[in-house]
């Protein structure tokens, strides 16, 4: 590899509920990303015209999101009118694959300084917004036997055998490890507060974690799936897993990935380029890694992406300090514990998107300023990211801290 | 003569008659195309045109495309597609004649008869119960191909469409109103023509369709409309747990629906087009055409009838008021035969006229049935303990339990209630009909009819002929079983007859599948993927082990009393070997608490752990091999039937196999199957099964001549 890609900084917006009652919910999308290129450009008084390109992830570009929403970010934002943006949609993979395509291209050597991550006000775009043939052409859905992911989730938890019990226990911990974090002041360093056009805050940090929940309010919430599953998409899904008599639906709001608002934004350049800006990195891309497997049952990506990254990179999992796993669902956690053999103090350490919500295309930039900051708070080396993805993908990035 | 009668009158309003000569309705065949473009170049030339009315010389308005010709279409090339894009193109020139075209519907005007409705500004229909309209294309493996599934689409919306296009509905007058199918109704036939003229005279203008106006909207929004994106995102999948994939015509209408309102009207004409003549060639379309279309009609219309006066029994007798006395006791009644409902129990004869009562309170529930008809249909049931008088009875059935010893005592005793010309009928599932026949004095007049559970909705019945009876009685027998409403299958005495034989392959497979080392829930959806409308271990669990069992004790028993072996279920080895054993473990079936499913409090049902004692192999059989198993094993099962002529020809081999143990109907049933998948590969293919799994797949290459050249048995 020609040159080494590092990580100068990754910020990103607290993040809320994403209806129309949450907080950012008054928010523009477009104003979510310009408040992290305000911060970023301040915070290290960057020279944008040093920035080679800005990729951001959303997942559903249309309407208010729409028109790669992220180069007119930049004019809005007083970023130097060199500096290129575009938006990347690769479904819930979108923000950490500009991550890892910034890398890429940092480490080719033909760009010096790439911004990467991403935003989503599912409040205001809902996701799904954007239709596509995936689910909304008869003929397409059919031939590819279309399943919604929370079908995917069940079946993963039908097939490994675990219980209600053990996905709500797993969210619980999640909701836990998030608030204690929080009210630790752990995520301090990456959350900037949104703020109105006077400088009034709206808001200063996650509000979606639901610190006061435990088993029995878990328990007491409706499957979310076995309604579409009666409905016909459990015997789509089963025509492909025959082996399984029936779907057992164990997931709810409480224990799959919350729907929120909010955006993300890393920086990632050479050595050559943090010395120009004056800049130390904090930390250092060590692989990447795409992969995609069975569609239907959608969400078994993680593991065999990681896999792919640890090989690429000659580690083993035992090199890992720190595992994420973005909780999209609790048994696509609990799979990727099991295909890597991840100990539990190891895995998820300050709770996920759960307890803290996944904005689709902004996740992988919010991962990477999570692990950053853990890697750094614990004195800890290495950690590995990585993400179930819409029709079976699977992406994964090990990052260093230096 | 002509096939396009015009009549101008003084307002300039043109009727055309359609009168297609040498037809007794209107169908869209060859010269229809040609006849209609004449008219259209005609109209659009005329002079003084203020309105055009189409109507019909027939009893039907219009009866749609011709399935001689879509049987006949091999591949889908540029020349069907020119022949359909002719066949629309007269209708999408009617619909842009300057001036109003009603549609005056006399009669069903269905398919292509009423895509020309939808191709008029106005559809006004007669109040008749026979004119019903709809697009019932579906049914026949099709889909609507001249605007049907654009225009109806167009016209109501996706939401309200999609059920008429996708289920075939035909549509009474009122319902099609409200539905907005039609936009008017006429009392009388005389006021049709009138009406339409009346419309056209106040409406001179109105000749521009909705869909061809600027600004058009689809009533209840487009595929953005949050409504329409739910109905689309989860109607895929709701179709497909309908069809498990089986059935490409609904698929294609569903498609050509939802994507129509994406595009341009000629365009979306265009692509209907390309999937209609898709399904012309599909096997699945000829399957339906030919099974419940043609094979249908050839049943109904006595192809397959011994000559003779045509019969009708006025008095029956039914022995035994179990559950199938009973139900048989129901479907005389529900046809005005009157019925004595013979137990040796009054109480017990009683239940089974309660059973009755039940069905009709079911009916008028559903508004199927008014409280006068239950009243004359229970009339015509008399529960009884004795005889009926002698000589007054002219059908006697007897549905008594399954044993030789008691059926011949019962039939010996009953057999006098007959008249002179009277028949008897033995519901036997199992017995040899030959043998039972030896218990009355007059074997000629004894014949087998088996009806099947739930007789109230298993509307067929399998006629079993006896070594000794009358072409006469089976006349009588199948005239009987038409009067009652239900299917005849004439089969010829042999064991396990025809549809038992091939049910209990059916089951056996599924056990041959256990023990070759398949886990049990893919065994139950491999049948499902395969079509069948019940999983093998589950139907066991119905039918439950113990009976089947029985059965096998029965034909054991009949062969040691005869000395001879019958070879009765000779290949089905699982069977014995994991019932025998799931018996003496005390899992004898539902009924007995349990079988290959545990049974909650609930009826709900979970596959037993214990079944992977009986895996033998540790094969993993892949979910294809074991559909083909499946289907395979009924089909030879079928053909050996028909090759030991235990079976008369091959529409009574798919229709009875559908109707009677539910061997998928996409298939157009087991003979019908072996052809949709090609003789010769399904020769190979039962090569293969037989080197892999076993000698039961084994066919004599001969055998296969039975289905080559134009047999007889074609019917």
């Amino acid at each position: 590899m020609a040159a080494t890609a590092y990580i100068y900084d990754a910020i990103r917006t607290p993040r809320s509920k994403g209806k129309g009652d949450g907080t950012l919910h008054e928010v523009k999308p477009i104003n979510l990303v310009t408040t992290l290129l305000a911060e970023m450009q301040q915070r290290h008084d960057l020279d944008t015209a040093r920035v080679d390109d800005v990729m951001l992830g959303c997942v559903a570009p249309v309407m208010e999101q729409g028109a790669v929403l992220p180069k007119i970010a930049l004019q809005k934002a007083g970023w130097d009118e060199s500096v290129p943006g575009a938006q990347v949609n690769r479904f819930c993979a979108s923000g950490l694959d500009t991550f890892n395509t910034a890398a890429a291209k940092v480490a080719s050597g033909w760009e010096d300084l790439v911004c990467a991550g991403g935003f989503e006000s599912m409040s205001r775009v809902p996701m799904g917004a954007d239709g596509g043939p995936f689910a909304e052409d008869p003929e397409t859905a059919i031939v590819t036997g279309f399943v919604p992911q929370g079908i995917g989730a069940d079946l993963i938890a039908t097939l490994e055998g675990w219980s209600r019990d053990d996905v709500d226990a797993f969210a619980l911990e999640s909701q836990k490890r998030a608030a204690h974090a929080r009210e630790s002041g752990w995520f301090d360093r990456s959350v900037v507060p949104v703020r109105d056009e006077n400088g009034l805050v709206i808001l200063a940090k996650d509000d979606f974690i639901k610190s006061d929940t435990d088993m029995q309010k878990l328990g007491a919430l409706k499957p979310s799936f076995a309604g579409p599953g009666a409905m016909g998409f459990d015997a789509v899904a089963l025509a492909k897993y025959p082996q399984v008599e029936r779907i057992n639906h164990v997931h709810t709001p409480g224990n799959s990935s919350g729907i929120v608002d909010g955006a993300s934004l890393v920086m990632v350049g050479s050595e050559q380029a943090g010395k120009d800006i004056g800049l130390d990195p904090r930390g250092r891309v060590v692989s990447i890694a795409l992969t995609a497997t069975e569609p239907t049952i959608m969400l078994t990506g993680p593991g065999p992406a990681s896999l792919k990254a640890l090989a690429k990179a000659g580690l083993t999992i035992d090199d890992i300090d720190l595992v994420e796993i973005n909780e999209a669902f609790a048994s696509v956690a609990l799979r990727l514990q099991r295909d890597l053999d991840v100990p539990d103090e190891k895995l998820n350490v300050v709770g996920g998107a759960i307890a803290m919500g996944h904005p689709l295309g902004a996740t992988g930039g919010c991962l990477v300023s999570t692990m950053l900051d853990e890697l750094e708070r614990r004195r800890l080396k290495r950690a590995l990211i990585c993400m179930c993805v819409g029709g079976g993908m699977g992406i994964a990035s090990i990052i260093e801290r230096l | 003569m002509q096939d396009f009668i015009w009549d101008k009158d003084a307002d300039g309003i043109v009727t055309v008659t359609m009168d297609m000569q040498g037809q007794s309705a209107n169908t869209m065949n060859a010269r229809f195309e040609p006849g209609m473009r004449a008219i259209c170049d005609r109209l659009e030339a005329e002079p003084g045109l203020t309105g055009v009315v189409f109507a019909s010389a027939k009893s039907t308005f219009f009866a749609g495309g011709d399935l001689h010709d879509i049987l006949a279409t091999e591949t889908a090339d540029e020349q069907s597609f020119a022949f359909i894009e002719a066949n629309k193109a007269v209708y999408r020139r009617l619909e842009k004649l300057p001036v109003p075209v009603v549609a005056a519907i006399n009669g069903a005007a269905l398919g292509g008869g009423y895509e020309l409705c939808l191709a008029s500004n106005r559809r006004i229909v007669l109040n008749s119960p026979k004119a019903v309209v709809g697009l019932p294309e579906v049914t026949l493996g099709l889909l609507p191909g001249a605007g049907g599934v654009v225009r109806l689409t167009a016209l109501l919306g996706l939401e309200k469409a999609l059920p008429y296009l996708l289920e075939g509905k035909q549509v009474q007058p009122a319902d099609a109103l409200a539905a907005g199918m039609v936009d008017e109704i006429v009392e009388t036939a005389d006021q049709l023509i009138p009406a339409a003229k009346a419309w056209i005279r106040a409406n001179p203008t109105a000749h521009v369709q909705p869909w061809d106006q600027k600004g058009f909207r689809y009533p209840g929004g487009d595929t953005l409309a949050p409504k329409n994106r739910q109905i689309i995102q989860a109607s895929s999948a709701m179709l497909y747990q309908k069809t498990r994939g089986l059935l490409p015509a609904p698929e294609k209408i569903l498609d050509v629906a939802v994507n129509s309102m994406r595009m341009n009207f000629n365009a979306a004409l265009r692509m209907e087009t390309r999937r209609f003549i898709g399904l012309m060639a599909s096997k699945e379309a000829k399957a339906a055409i030919s099974t419940f279309f043609f094979g249908m009609q050839a049943i109904r219309s006595g192809k397959v009838r011994p000559e003779g006066a045509p019969w009708k029994a006025t008095s029956a007798a039914v022995l035994g008021a179990g559950m199938m006395g009973s139900g048989i006791a129901h479907a005389q009644a529900a046809r005005g035969i009157q019925t004595l409902l013979k137990d040796t129990d009054l109480a017990n004869a009683e239940r089974g006229k309660a059973h009755s009562e039940k069905l009709c309170a079911g009916a008028i529930k559903r508004g199927r049935m008014d409280e006068a008809r239950r009243d004359a249909l229970l009339g015509q049931i008399t529960p009884a303990t004795e005889n009926a008088a002698p000589g007054t009875i002219d059908i006697v059935i007897e549905a008594v339990f399954e044993d030789i010893d008691l059926k011949e005592k019962v039939i010996a005793e009953t057999w006098p209630m007959l008249t002179p010309e009277g028949i008897y009928g033995s519901n036997t599932s199992t017995l040899p009909i030959s043998i039972l026949a030896e218990a009355c004095p007059d074997p000629t007049r004894f014949i087998g009819l088996h009806f099947f559970s739930p007789v109230d909705r298993m509307k067929v019945v399998e006629i079993i002929m006896g070594a000794k009876t009358s072409q006469d009685t089976l006349r009588k027998a199948y005239d009987y079983v038409q009067q009652i409403g239900y299917l005849p299958i004439v089969v010829n005495d042999s064991r396990g007859f025809f549809t038992s034989r091939v049910f209990g392959t059916f089951m056996d497979e599924g056990l041959q599948l256990l023990v070759d080392g398949m886990a049990p829930a893919a065994i139950e959806r491999a049948a499902w993927l395969a079509g069948m409308p019940v999983g093998p271990l589950q139907v066991f669990d119905e039918v439950s082990l113990i009976l089947g069992q029985k059965v096998r004790k029965t034909h054991a028993a009949l062969d040691q009393r005869l000395g001879v072996d019958s070879g009765f279920g000779r290949h089905n080895t699982a069977t014995v070997a994991v019932t025998d054993p799931m018996i003496a473990m005390g899992r004898g079936g539902r009924q007995y608490g349990g079988g290959f499913y545990d049974y909650d409090s609930e009826g709900k049902r979970t596959l037993w752990p214990g079944l992977a004692q009986f895996a033998r192999g540790n094969a993993e059989i892949g979910i294809k091999d074991a559909v083909d198993r499946i289907l395979y094993r009924q089909a030879i099962e079928t053909l050996r039937c028909l090759d030991e002529g235990v079976l008369n020809t091959e529409i009574e081999a798919n229709l009875g196999g559908i109707m009677a143990i539910g061997f998928p109907a996409h298939t157009g049933g087991a003979i019908q199957f072996i052809r949709g998948e090609g003789i010769d590969h399904f020769a190979t293919r039962a090569r293969q099964l037989a080197e892999l799994y076993g000698d039961r797949f084994a066919v004599p290459d001969r055998t296969y001549d039975l289905l080559r050249g134009k047999s007889d048995m074609a019917a």
